[in-house]
């Protein structure tokens, strides 16, 4: 019966165009703009600086699309060759888009041809805006997830070609200024809080990652931190199941 | 490490990331129900990981030494307090931003740039 329950949802809101689809998402991407192209552009500098040519940091940041891995990929560049403990390391630092993924099922079903690109074009930021709200009014989801997903991209692989192209050429201080995805991460989780329902998972989530990050590190407390949210939402969810019957 | 090595290692890396993505996907097509624990976890999941993404964007700010993250809990500080006050996102994102570029610039620093701007 439980699964029913958004596909109901999704047949009482009536079906916005593709242009409103994109005036939605085009005001709620402004902040992930900022803070992509600055990362961006540091990110394609970096790249040049180290003396790849421009063409790497355009076709990394369009195929890997994944901010973090990308600097350490230019690390793993940089030492011996060595295609399996890059790939664990890779697996490592992206082990949380297999929650993503799960979150999305739902709400990626049904949206047919865009489904491959929404599923290889979902970053933090843009996962974070997608699952606050998939569906806003006026809008045609399939057509807003793509947009949302679209928009980022561009911001990231258009920051990184700037920064190879051009170097680090702003003379505009633009230290402190990557603090918009943190602030903009802060705010969606202060906008779960109000659903009621989404506090204890949400103060979950905030403290075993705090405390993961504190025991195993800035590089290993991220697999530590799924494994202790996940193990912690199971036993919840044996305890309600058994509540129920 | 020669060019082929870096094309290969590249290609490793995009191979891995995306099956971190499609992972799911792949294991539960559209035609096919999730367990039902799946997609309960599904629905927990976005606001945990919301946390999550808070401390992974802060992962490198030092408690110990340095300035001790003061400054990022008074940016923090902000975004909340005038997310509370006026819920609107824009103008919280851009407050708590603007507050921790001027902490970490030094006020006349980052008012002088902010001038040159105009």
């Amino acid at each position: 019966m439980q699964t029913t329950q958004e596909e109901a949802g999704e047949v009482a809101k009536p079906s916005g165009t593709i242009l409103g689809s994109l005036a939605a998402a085009f005001p709620r991407t402004l902040p992930i703009m900022a803070g992509f192209l600055v990362l961006g552009i540091s990110y394609g500098f970096l790249m040049t600086s180290r003396g790849f040519p421009v063409i790497y940091p355009l076709a990394m940041s369009a195929l890997i699309y994944a901010g973090s891995m990308e600097f350490v990929t230019v690390d793993l560049l940089m030492s011996t060759f060595n295609p399996w403990g890059a790939l664990m390391l890779t697996l490592m630092v992206n082990a949380r888009h297999l929650f993503y993924g799960l979150a999305m099922l739902p709400v990626f079903r049904g949206t047919g041809r865009k489904k491959p690109y929404l599923i290889f074009g979902m970053c933090d930021e843009t996962f974070a805006l997608e699952s606050a709200d998939p569906h806003p009014d006026g809008t045609d989801k399939g057509w807003y997830l793509f947009f949302v997903t679209l928009l980022n991209q561009i911001y990231w692989v258009g920051g990184a070609t700037l920064g190879a192209v051009l170097g680090n050429l702003a003379n505009f201080d633009t230290k402190g200024l990557d603090f918009v995805l943190t602030a903009m991460f802060l705010v969606l989780f202060l906008e779960q809080w109000r659903q009621a329902e989404a506090r204890l998972p949400a103060i979950i989530g905030l403290l075993a990652s705090l405390a993961c990050l504190l025991v195993f590190g800035p590089d290993r407390f991220i697999i530590p931190s799924m494994v202790v949210i996940l193990a912690i939402f199971i036993l919840l969810d044996f305890h309600s199941q058994r509540e129920a019957s | 490490m020669t060019t082929t090595q870096q094309l290969i290692t590249i290609g490793i890396v995009v191979l891995g990331t995306m099956a971190t993505r499609f992972l799911p996907f792949i294991i539960w097509p559209e035609g096919r129900r999730p367990p039902a624990l799946v997609t309960r976890l599904g629905r927990l999941l976005p606001a945990a990981v919301m946390g999550l993404l808070v401390v992974y964007s802060l992962r490198h700010t030092h408690l110990v030494g340095g300035d001790h993250g003061i400054y990022e809990a008074l940016a923090l500080l902000v975004t909340t307090l005038v997310h509370l006050r006026w819920r609107n996102m824009m103008v919280s994102i851009a407050c708590g931003t603007l507050t921790y570029m001027a902490l970490v610039q030094g006020w006349l620093t980052f008012l002088v740039g902010l001038a040159g701007l105009g």
